[in-house]
């Protein structure tokens, strides 16, 4: 039994930003009633009170795009230290992809992680399966059976879905199946060798850049896709101005198009890369003039969620020289941070926001968030002023590959709650 | 006076007058290569490691013989026989030869932005001979110093650059050295080589990739060799490229008369540059490599002579007699 | 390090009689100048032989030819220069080989900067004969080295240093001694 009190709810499924008092059961929210008083004396009995005065009360926040690492990888994140690091960032649901070892092709590898989650996992786990076997691009993968298993949607993520007639084929068979197909976009012969965008910063700093196109190019080839089988498309970590373009033309025309941007893409730009590796991720920071349009997107609605494309990395890995350098930067502790310096700008509504975390995300996996009577305790409980710096070394995660190391921030993520139980609360 | 130099990884960072001071310090080892005896002990019990990832001649032996020169002693890294070979990091192989206490490490590698990490890492001075596509400092340095000594200045001049820009690391350096100096560039290529980001580099920067207009009224004309493989490229039939953009005679009329030609080496004599060219009296090839002895022995002196507890008060008026 | 003055060693006029002086004592000593030449060691000792070179000239009526020498090169103690030392070319336009050649410097202390002299002489040729002329020996000798013509010698302790001020270098003439204090 636990009773939040007095906190602002923003509830984006209703759309309404009220001061309610929430009583949770067991999983569930069982009742939610206008905020009293704080003198007041609550019924319960047993169990804790929360005092949310002054802090806000959310569905609880779906990352539909991470990396957690496990099987495989566990030297630079186990589902345990990445789950608990997205809670820490108010995370209630992760979207791992599939691009473990062994890829996350077939039903025993999703059952596996999802025995594995519900051994040590603080949140939800909700398993991305891979497209084509092995992620190799050649043959579809047993995309049933891991949808019985528990699979939220498909994807050959840190590759592009290979040709244009596997994705026919991986549409085709998903649209059947109710799934969305996911896609890392990205033209492989105008990517070949880049390390990031191609730009003055590239030319500067004598390192191979691709051009926007690398993305767009894919992005348009999918929303044909789309347009030919009907199948519910999403465009994983979308970066550019382009293509972002494309994603409204095709929502305009009435196509189930979806798409996600990175908290590191609506902060920095390719200016900002120097030989430092935790500047280095795929797809890599881009012009001022895209993130610039991805933050149109993010407040006009084109952009369904934000989501963070956690991608842990072993330390010794990522201090070599910067071509070496594997791609990928963490990003679960941050996330509500950087947005919420949208919101503080002026750039994004806070219910927008909230919406970008929540009912975003659950739409696009065909789910629903929502803070009502009945639903699940999943709840995201923020500040929008508590002063603190990141730092990687107090971090959860395993890894410290974050490109914000030392920044400072107003508004944290302060108790996350998931299934009713209270999975983090930030230390005073 | 200059800020003090504790490496040398690009030009780029460096101010004016620390480019005007390493240039003045050459002179006097300019002068040296003319001695009967080349030998110094200034640098006598320093020793200076070579760690060059990326084979090279020229280079290499420019600065061993740099360091030789001064006294110091050599320790030699080559990529034919590097443990690179056997998997061994970058790092791993910089911190072994740190580890042997060298006084100074000399790299090149093929990553961009490499002598920077190493820098990153090791205490002792590093220098950037060539990283990737990024920069090769001394080359740009001993460039300066020929023109200067030949046209007297190295202000205001116009520079035309030709050939692979985005590739050849020499371009950027010599593009972030004149420009301190109010130099014109005029860059000169098959445009898929010519990046318009270029033109954000310095004040007075424009493509052309008509060799015609782009010698118009040159002061000097730098040609850069064509790789003739590379990686992730389609590339380029030689014949093309010979058909527009070899310096020829001819082509080198357009140019002011007292132009100058400097090529980094080595040349392909037929396919970027005529041999008559190569040879004329125009070229400056065989004082570049003079003057990049010169240089490398005046960054060598400077980098490792000056000990740690020197007191800039302490000038050589109160210095021991 | 700040330096205090004790006392001027020599006027302006006496660094004049005492040049003119070691020029004659130059001349007489060398059995012929037709095969002799002036190395001035940088900085002041520059400045120092071109005025003795002039006298002779005014003596002999012949040009004795002054060449200068850096010697930051040669130097046996790379740690007492400065950080950033700013070097100079040295000019010695006439071969060195079979040459009679007189170093000059202002100031003769420990010798090690007319060991490093030798040393770069030496790297352009082989002189017949070396010989040295400065200003003011102040003893302290840490080498077997001597000049043979001295302007004056002055005894000194480890604390003070003799400041040779030149027109051409410094702007003032004359000789002061001054003292080291912390």
């Amino acid at each position: 039994m636990l009773l939040i009190k007095n906190a602002r709810v923003i509830d984006p499924a209703s759309g309404t930003d009220t001061k309610r008092d929430i009583w949770i059961d067991g999983s569930r929210i069982s009742r939610i009633a206008p905020a009293e008083t704080p003198a007041a004396s609550s019924p319960s009995t047993n169990g804790e009170t929360l005092d949310a005065t002054g802090l806000v009360v959310a569905p609880g926040f779906i990352d539909l795009h991470c990396h957690l690492r496990e099987p495989g990888g566990e030297s630079s994140e186990t589902i345990e230290t990445g789950t608990r690091a997205a809670a820490r960032g108010g995370f209630t649901a992760v979207c791992p992809m599939p691009n473990m070892r062994p890829v996350n092709d077939n039903a025993s590898v999703t059952r596996s992680i999802l025995e594995r989650a519900a051994a040590v996992a603080v949140t939800h786990v909700w398993p991305i399966g891979a497209a084509s076997t092995g992620s190799r691009g050649e043959s579809l993968a047993e995309i049933g059976a891991m949808q019985k298993a528990g699979i939220v949607a498909v994807s050959d993520d840190g590759h592009p879905i290979a040709t244009a007639k596997l994705l026919r084929q991986v549409m085709d068979y998903c649209r059947a199946l109710d799934l969305p197909v996911v896609d890392h976009c990205e033209d492989s012969s105008l990517f070949a060798g880049a390390v990031m965008r191609e730009g003055v910063q590239s030319v500067r700093l004598g390192l191979r850049g691709m051009p926007a196109a690398t993305e767009s190019i894919a992005v348009g080839r999918d929303v044909q896709m789309t347009e030919l089988t009907g199948c519910r498309f999403h465009v994983a970590h979308l970066s550019a101005r382009g293509s972002l373009d494309l994603v409204r033309a095709a929502k305009k025309r009435g196509l189930q198009v979806s798409c996600e941007v990175t908290p590191h893409h609506f902060t920095l730009t390719d200016e900002d890369v120097v030989y430092d590796t935790r500047f280095k991720m795929n797809p890599p920071l881009a012009s001022a003039e895209d993130r610039a349009a991805l933050i149109e997107g993010l407040a006009d609605g084109t952009v369904d969620a934000i989501a963070t494309d956690h991608a842990p990395h072993e330390a010794a890995s990522k201090d070599v020289e910067f071509d070496r350098a594997p791609f990928g930067v963490t990003g679960f502790e941050t996330a509500l941070a950087l947005a919420l310096e949208l919101v503080h700008s002026g750039r994004l509504s806070l219910m927008r926001m909230v919406e970008l975390f929540t009912t975003g995300p659950a739409r696009v996996l065909g789910k629903k968030r929502a803070v009502a009577p009945g639903e699940a305790a999943d709840l995201t409980i923020f500040s929008t002023d508590h002063p603190w710096i990141f730092h990687v070394n107090q971090s959860a995660s395993k890894s410290t590959n974050s490109p914000f190391e030392g920044r400072k921030f107003r508004g944290a993520p302060m108790v996350t709650i998931v299934d009713g139980r209270i999975v983090y609360r930030r230390e005073a | 006076m200059a800020e003090r130099l504790r490496d040398l990884l690009s030009i780029e960072e460096l101010t004016a007058g620390q480019i005007a001071f390493l240039l003045d310090e050459a002179k006097p080892f300019q002068e040296f290569q003319r001695h009967p005896l080349k030998k110094l002990a200034t640098l006598r019990g320093k020793t200076v490691a070579l760690a060059f990832f990326e084979s090279s001649t020229r280079t290499r032996i420019s600065f061993a013989t740099a360091a030789s020169r001064l006294g110091a002693d050599t320790m030699n890294l080559q990529a034919e026989s590097s443990s690179l070979k056997k998997g061994e990091s970058l790092l791993d192989t910089a911190r072994t030869l740190d580890a042997m206490k060298p006084d100074c490490i000399v790299m090149r590698h093929s990553s961009s932005g490499s002598a920077d990490f190493v820098a990153r890492h090791l205490d002792i001075p590093v220098v950037n001979a060539g990283d990737g596509t990024h920069e090769h400092p001394t080359q740009a340095l001993l460039d300066a110093l020929t023109i200067r000594d030949r046209r007297g200045t190295m202000e205001n001049l116009n520079v035309t650059i030709i050939g692979d820009i985005l590739h050849i690391r020499v371009a950027r350096s010599n593009l972030h050295l004149l420009s301190h100096f109010g130099c014109r560039f005029t860059l000169c290529g098959p445009a898929m080589w010519l990046p318009r980001e270029f033109e954000c580099f310095g004040k007075q920067v424009r493509r052309s990739t008509r060799i015609e207009e782009a010698l118009d009224g040159a002061d000097i004309v730098m040609v850069l060799r064509v790789q003739q493989e590379r990686l992730h490229e389609p590339a380029l039939p030689l014949n093309e490229y010979i058909l527009l953009y070899q310096l020829t005679p001819e082509r080198l009329k357009i140019a002011r008369p007292d132009a100058l030609v400097l090529h980094p080496g080595p040349m392909i004599r037929g396919l970027e540059i005529d041999p008559t060219v190569a040879d004329g009296p125009q070229s400056c090839v065989l004082e570049q490599v003079t003057n990049g002895l010169a240089v490398r022995m005046a960054l060598l002196f400077v980098l490792i002579a000056t000990g740690s507890e020197a007191d800039e008060a302490r000038g050589s008026a109160h210095a021991a007699h | 390090m700040r330096v205090v003055e004790k006392t001027q060693l020599m006027s302006a006029t006496e660094i004049d009689r005492t040049l003119q002086r070691l020029a004659h004592e130059i001349v007489e000593k060398s059995g012929g100048v037709a095969n002799l030449a002036l190395i001035g060691i940088r900085r002041r000792g520059v400045p120092l032989a071109q005025r003795i070179a002039r006298a002779m000239h005014g003596i002999e009526h012949a040009e004795i030819p002054v060449g200068t020498l850096d010697i930051t090169l040669y130097r046996d103690d790379l740690s007492k220069i400065a950080a950033q030392p700013v070097l100079h070319s040295s000019e010695i336009s006439f071969p060195v080989d079979d040459k009679d050649v007189l170093l000059v410097d202002d100031v003769l202390y420990t010798g090690r900067t007319a060991r490093a002299a030798m040393n770069g002489l030496f790297d352009l040729g082989r002189p017949s004969r070396v010989r040295m002329a400065v200003l003011i020996d102040r003893g302290h000798r840490e080498l077997p080295i001597e000049a043979t013509f001295v302007g004056r010698s002055v005894q000194t302790s480890d604390r003070e240093i003799v400041e040779v001020r030149l027109n051409e270098t410094d702007g003032e003439e004359r000789v002061m001694l001054v003292e080291r204090v912390e």
